[in-house]
């Protein structure tokens, strides 16, 4: 993968709940390919979407704005989103922008599918 | 616009033998965390100095309003200035490219990672509004506020420039919600003055660079729905809360003479 690109992995670990794999670097450019992965992730079913930043290599304010809209159509849906895998960097950009109030930060996967209410 | 650029960021070198700390790319783009704002630099007597000190930013998902994405664009037809020329000339006269509907009392220095500015808007006649901005990111080729509790918005602007074919382009993009009701009602109104002052901050942009142009905006709904959870933030609602000090400016200038001044001891 260059630098620069973004790819996203969806897993099901349940009818409810989708887990959306991050790899690459996350810019206002990753729009399309963002809401791509969030359309393919939210079933009619879908209750919780965990992004899965273990993998993220870079984001800029354009990146932290999309992740906003990506919010706003999941609260649309009654979906809930929530995070793991964020370095010290990403939380602590998450806490200034205060993104985490909305978004539930987990330190794992396992953490996080157990909020989502699958474990 | 195309793929912006992502300016690299120097990995530091770790002492021999010891693990590598990896360090992200953007890490020296971002503002260090912090817990409420603080003015870092002096200001001009005239200033009105309110609603920043203290205060802790409004959250990106806070604010009560809808939510709106605005882009105001100018084509720098003409020139062979690059993006990067553009975003540095930019953070150097930030305060010169504001139009005259308000101040903005900034560091004297270019715009950085964690700055915070103070900012004096006319809302008509002599009524003014005193809030501020924190600088949450920078780049060569951008730069992102986002703005204490209680301004009128809850939200980030990106201040940025890249290409469209040959032509290099400004862009001023906003994703914002009215911070409480009081500032939802008046949107209808704030909306019309933001647009008449971004197009003519670009308007200025340009014509620093010999360009006469004029930029375009382009308005996108991305939440219908109002936050009504957040009603509360009227309790900080800057434009309240500067109406007051102005009101209670002439008994400040009375009372002043009869302040007790502080004796030294012995």
């Amino acid at each position: 993968m260059a630098p620069g690109e973004l790819t996203l992995d969806i897993r099901q670990p349940s009818g409810t709940t989708a887990v959306v794999d991050v790899q690459g670097d996350i810019t206002a450019e990753s729009e399309e390919v963002l809401m791509d992965a969030y359309n393919k992730a939210s079933g009619e079913e879908t209750k919780a979407i965990v992004l899965n930043f273990s993998g993220l290599e870079y984001m800029n304010s354009g990146g932290i704005g999309l992740l906003v809209t990506l919010l706003v159509r999941a609260n649309r849906q009654k979906q809930q989103l929530l995070a793991f895998g964020l370095t010290d960097h990403y939380r602590q950009i998450f806490e200034l922008t205060r993104i985490d109030e909305a978004i539930g930060i987990y330190d794992s996967e396992d953490e996080a599918l157990a909020a989502a209410g699958l474990k | 616009m195309t793929e912006e650029q992502k300016p690299s960021a120097e990995e530091p070198v770790g002492e021999p033998g010891a693990p590598e700390v990896k360090v992200s790319r953007d890490a020296a783009f971002w503002a260090k965390p912090i817990s409420e704002l603080k003015l870092g630099h002096d200001i001009p007597a005239e200033a009105i100095n309110l609603n920043v000190e203290g205060k802790r930013i409004a959250g990106m998902t806070g604010g009560f309003g809808k939510m709106w994405q605005k882009t105001y664009k100018v084509q720098l037809a003409g020139t062979s200035v690059s993006p990067t020329d553009v975003v540095k000339a930019w953070k150097e006269n930030f305060a010169r490219f504001w139009p005259k509907a308000g101040r903005f009392y900034g560091p004297l220095t270019s715009i950085s990672p964690g700055d915070v500015a103070l900012l004096n808007l006319s809302v008509g006649g002599p009524a003014k509004l005193s809030t501020g901005i924190f600088v949450l990111y920078a780049d060569d080729t951008s730069f992102s506020f986002v703005n204490p509790e209680g301004h009128m918005f809850a939200g980030m602007i990106t201040f940025s420039s890249g290409t469209e074919g040959d032509t290099t382009v400004a862009q001023v993009q906003a994703l914002i919600r009215a911070g409480d009701p009081l500032y939802e009602m008046g949107m209808p109104m704030i909306h019309r003055k933001e647009d008449k002052f971004w197009t003519k901050t670009l308007e200025n942009l340009a014509a620093h660079f010999g360009v006469s142009a004029k930029s375009d905006v382009q308005k996108v709904l991305v939440d219908r729905k109002r936050q009504w959870d957040q009603w509360r933030n009227v309790r900080k609602n800057a434009g309240i809360r500067t109406a007051l000090h102005m009101v209670g400016a002439p008994f400040r200038a009375i009372a002043k003479p009869f302040k007790r001044k502080k004796t030294p001891v012995g």
